[in-house]
């Protein structure tokens, strides 16, 4: 089970868990043209965690989302998924490996309407388990259930996000990235948000990795969390532990939330 | 004559209810049947004098047509204050936070019994042309007419696949019309195939020349695709005129057999369609045989994209369109995706260019310019995007436009005898295109009809709706 781990030099950074990360990054490098994004990321998430990633804005948080997706692709290093190197993989091939991802900015298909956007997340799978799987969708998100005929640029703000998570979810992933969730939502939607991703993770075991600028929502939710700065991480440990340190707080935390 | 009717009775019902199909057909009736009252005296006999006698030359064909004509415009009238009245009851679908509701929107009630209206006059047109003109051969010019309308209908439904459905703007989708179009010429001139054995071949050689298009430009978009496209479409028509051995250069290729009637030919002798079914030959025969032909290509085309529309691969081209990343964060292979629309577009090019070859007679690179693809993405983009019943609606008014506006006699007495409509076409399309641009910016019909409706209708709770918008 370790074999493809074994050549990597970062290892014993990890826990001493035998268990083998369902998703590791190791020293990825990501360029724009000659401008480097991301310097040498490490990182793991392991199944059934929910893992944040909080940072500033141009930290390279989405870039290292995009990056695990392969668009744009790492220039170095290796990311492994379930132990097969995805490092090189075309992003749809990816996408059927059972990873799902809501990307930055929610992407939904504005023309088409919720019910057919939640087809596309499954067209994977040959829509074998559409009717079930939009059932569990609707009961997650009562709010598609009664817009499913509504064209999906015409939802509010919190639904469209609602739908991009529920699109990403019909594809019936193991592990779901979701990049800002919260992005320009009202604080009662981010809070419905954030207990349907809680709810995934404890009753589906679904592991989740999360990209947030919110990062005390996101901190007290994850398990574990990273730090990142300019394209490093600079940090990891437990949600509380990040939650409690004093550096995040000043950088990340002060403002007055909650 | 019937106008003061119109404006009587249009207004009370349609305004305060949604469109009633049933009493909009019953009031169209009654309009028809005033006109058949009205035209009985006025229309239904013509006065002519032939020496010092007055015959009565009846005219009911034409009654009935202007029946007819009466019918419909009052049903489109009905369709479109109904659509209107519609439109301003109910909060715009665009920008409605409450949920829409799910009964069918204004543009479905037209579309459903204009579809058939449209099918309808199609099919019956050459019998509603021989009756106004009186004779077969007196009904050439319009049957003429609607072959080439039609035509064009073909390419722009087929057009519409890659432009309106995948997203793709094509300036050059005329190559695969002169793909199809040389197709036929080459095969049936060196080899003497058979116009069925070939209709095939042409298309899948223009698919295949549609995914040579399609593999460098796989990674370009908008405006640089366009560019691209329409290199592609000079090249093919350069290379038609250069590549004299093959293609006889500028000078074209001639004497192209003609089709069969499921190998009869349309000759006077014996074997021939018109000895086969006892009919008097008439040259009409191959012109309304050819009509027919091109309808139901048209129609083919359109069943195809229909059907596309609701698998995957259709779903997936309008994904695209909307947004490629979330396409390729769901799974899609935007390579193929993007790579059958190209091929399936072009195929339908290449059954309408092999069309073109065999009524035709004759190709030549001269008929496969810049203007053919201007024109065919004018029709695309003034029918709406991604919408069927608009891009054939676009079609008869750019082409068939300007051949009515000749048969305008009164335009020559006001612009002089000389006036040819024909010289304004482009000053007609720029003005089509400003006032479409300024009423319509989204095409005549902008709404995309989902390819999935849900039957069930959800009550919903005032609670659900209020919970927090934002």
């Amino acid at each position: 089970m370790s074999t493809a781990g074994a050549n990597i030099p970062m290892q014993g950074q990890q826990a001493s868990t035998a268990r083998q990360p369902l998703l590791s990054v190791r020293g990825v490098k990501t360029y724009y043209g000659n401008i480097i994004a991301l310097k040498g990321v490490d990182m793991d998430v392991n199944e059934g965690e929910i893992v944040t990633l909080i940072g500033a804005n141009g930290a390279g948080k989405s870039t290292l989302m995009m990056t695990i997706f392969g668009n744009p692709r790492a220039r170095e290093g290796t990311i492994t998924y379930a132990g097969q190197d995805i490092t090189k993989m075309p992003t749809h091939e990816i996408a059927r490996l059972s990873i799902a991802q809501s990307p930055e900015g929610r992407r939904i298909f504005a023309r088409m309407t919720v019910f057919e956007n939640l087809q596309m997340g499954a067209s994977m799978n040959g829509l074998a388990y559409f009717d079930q799987d939009l059932e569990r969708v609707c009961t997650l998100f009562p709010r598609l259930k009664e817009r499913l005929q509504q064209r999906g640029g015409t939802l509010s703000g919190g639904e469209q996000q609602m739908l991009a998570i529920a699109r990403a979810l019909m594809s019936r992933p193991k592990l779901l990235l979701l990049d800002e969730p919260s992005l320009g939502l009202a604080p009662l939607i981010v809070k419905q948000i954030f207990n349907i991703i809680k709810e995934l993770n404890e009753k589906d075991g679904m592991t989740v990795f999360l990209v947030e600028q919110n990062a005390y929502h996101a901190l007290k939710l994850a398990h574990r969390g990273y730090v990142m700065v300019t394209g490093n991480i600079t940090m990891s440990g437990s949600g509380r532990e990040l939650l409690e340190n004093p550096q995040v707080r000043a950088a990340y935390l002060e403002g007055g939330h909650h | 004559m019937n106008a003061p009717s119109i404006t009587s009775t249009a207004q009370t019902p349609a305004v305060t209810r949604r469109f009633d199909l049933r009493a909009a057909l019953k009031d169209s009736f009654r309009s028809a049947l005033i006109m058949l009252g009205l035209s009985i005296p006025i229309l239904a006999f013509r006065t002519d004098q032939s020496g010092g006698d007055i015959f009565l030359t009846p005219r009911w064909g034409l009654v009935a047509i202007i029946c007819a004509i009466v019918f419909g415009l009052r049903l489109l009238l009905h369709a479109f204050t109904a659509s209107k009245a519609y439109r301003q009851a109910t909060p715009s679908s665009h920008q409605a936070t409450e949920p829409v509701h799910a009964e069918p929107s204004a543009y479905q009630h037209v579309s459903k019994f204009a579809i058939p209206f449209f099918l309808g006059v199609a099919l019956a047109f050459p019998l509603l042309v021989y009756l106004i003109q009186g004779g077969l051969n007196e009904s050439r010019y319009w049957v003429d007419l609607g072959i080439l309308i039609l035509t064009y209908v073909m390419l722009g439904w087929g057009l519409n696949i890659v432009v309106g459905l995948a997203g793709l703007l094509d300036l050059g989708y005329v190559a695969f019309y002169a793909v199809g179009a040389y197709s036929y010429a080459l095969l049936s001139t060196t080899f003497g195939l058979s116009f069925w054995i070939c209709l095939p071949l042409a298309g899948i050689l223009a698919a295949f020349w549609g995914m040579i298009l399609g593999f460098p430009v796989l990674r370009l978009r908008g405006d640089y695709l366009a560019i691209v496209t329409l290199a592609f479409g000079e090249i093919v028509r350069l290379v038609l005129i250069n590549w004299v051995d093959l293609t006889n250069g500028g000078a074209g290729i001639s004497s192209i057999p003609r089709a069969s009637f499921f190998g009869l030919p349309f000759t006077a002798g014996e074997g021939g369609f018109a000895a086969t079914f006892g009919l008097e030959f008439n040259g009409m025969h191959r012109i309304i045989f050819l009509y027919y032909l091109i309808l139901v290509l048209a129609l083919l085309t359109n069943f195809v994209t229909m059907r596309l529309r609701r698998l995957p691969i259709g779903r997936a081209w309008e994904a695209l369109r909307e947004d490629e990343i979330a396409c390729r964060s769901l799974g899609i292979n935007t390579t193929n995706t993007k790579l059958t629309a190209f091929a399936i577009g072009a195929m339908f090019g290449g059954f309408a260019g092999s069309f073109f070859a065999v009524r035709q007679g004759f190709v030549s690179p001269e008929s496969f310019n810049f203007l053919e693809s201007a024109i065919i993405l004018a029709i695309v983009v003034l029918g709406g995007m991604g919408s069927q019943i608009g891009v054939a609606i676009a079609a008869i008014v750019l082409v068939g436009g300007p051949e009515i506006l000749r048969n305008l006699t009164f335009l020559q007495a006001i612009f002089g005898t000389g006036f040819d409509p024909n010289e304004y076409r482009l000053l007609l399309f720029g003005a089509g295109m400003v006032a479409m641009m300024v009423w319509r910016p989204r095409g005549l019909i902008s709404e995309r009809e989902p390819s999935v409706i849900l039957k069930e209708r959800k009550a919903i709770s005032g609670s659900l709706v209020k919970e927090g918008h934002g």
